[in-house]
């Protein structure tokens, strides 16, 4: 199992804790899926309401790690005054970095994400920056601290699966020693799967369970959908070829023509 | 004095931003703050002087993917 800054969980599926029907279906959903770390955020707090106090009740009752993130932040000193004020509130160096560089596919702004990875990384974060599958810009987040990479799969809440397998695994392939994450855009449990057959070391996914008509069924399904994929890469897929192979021996079959 | 408490006006009387927050009823919260977009550790607030117009933020936990 990959080491994410020294912590190996057995369960690689960070399960994000938004849009969840309530509360209870949240904590159902996590229980079920056996996800050893959640994802969490930050919101502005009005003195009267308290919300943000209960949430934070209730992530504490999983006993899960936290990963915050910096959700909705498109600038560098947005990015890394909210991972500031997060490693506060949240007790973890862990810092989910996102940096937002366009609203309709919120896709990261990769030079202002690997600016904030630098700074975060000296400053003491664990970064895990969102990022997409360039590895250009993987490697200069690795040059700025970065021990492990999190490429969308598919823009944010669009359930699309791997939007560029190819890309998904040349990354892989460039970088054999970084722990790897498929961020954001997997819609099915087939996707993660495929994510891990790839050689990819967790699934980090929210909306596909939250927004399920069953949202703990559907965080099983994705935590049986990781444990086949990765069993499978360990299993050494045979290749894909373009002609038949007969399967079943022909040696000794009757002729009957 | 004027502060923009995350985002609306807010009369306070505190000079602080440690007074400024008891005084708008974050006390015993886990809340993080920060001052004109720079973050303010919580063993600072009571150090931190506020002006006129300042920007304060309050953000506690909440739901992310």
């Amino acid at each position: 199992m990959a080491s994410f800054y020294g912590f190996e969980p057995r369960n690689p599926l960070f399960l994000g804790t938004a849009q969840y029907p309530s509360p209870a279906i949240l904590a159902d959903a996590v229980k079920r899926s056996g996800a050893e770390v959640v994802t969490v955020s930050l919101r502005r707090e009005s003195a009267g309401e308290g919300a943000g106090q209960s949430f934070w009740g209730l992530i504490r009752e999983l006993g899960v790690r936290v990963l915050p993130n910096t959700a909705g932040c498109h600038t560098v000193k947005e990015a890394v005054t909210t991972a500031q004020m997060a490693r506060e509130v949240f007790g973890t160096d862990w810092i989910k970095l996102e940096v937002i560089g366009e609203d309709d596919t919120l896709q990261p702004d990769v030079v202002g994400l690997i600016e904030a990875a630098r700074i975060l990384s000296d400053d003491g974060f664990q970064v895990f920056p969102y990022t997409t599958e360039d590895i250009v810009v993987a490697g200069r987040l690795v040059d700025a601290g970065c021990e492990v990479l999190m490429p969308w799969g598919a823009p944010i809440g669009s359930g699309r699966g791997l939007n560029n397998p190819y890309g998904l695994r040349t990354l892989r392939r460039h970088f054999p020693e970084i722990p790897l994450v498929v961020d954001a855009g997997i819609g099915l449990p087939s996707h993660a799967a495929q994510a891990m057959e790839l050689g990819y070391d967790g699934i980090l996914l929210n909306t596909a369970v939250a927004k399920a008509g069953d949202p703990a069924a559907m965080a099983e399904a994705f935590a049986l959908a990781i444990r086949a994929g990765r069993l499978a890469l360990e299993a050494q897929p045979i290749e894909a070829r373009d002609m038949a192979a007969p399967s079943t021996p022909v040696m000794g079959k009757a002729f009957l023509a | 004095m004027t502060l923009l408490l995350n985002g609306a006006p807010q009369e306070i009387a505190g000079r602080t931003l440690a007074e400024a927050l008891a005084e708008l009823g974050f006390s015993g919260r886990i809340v993080a703050t920060a001052l004109n977009g720079d973050f303010v550790p919580a063993r600072k607030r009571a150090e931190t002087p506020l002006n006129d117009g300042d920007r304060i933020e309050v953000v506690s936990p909440m739901q992310g993917g």
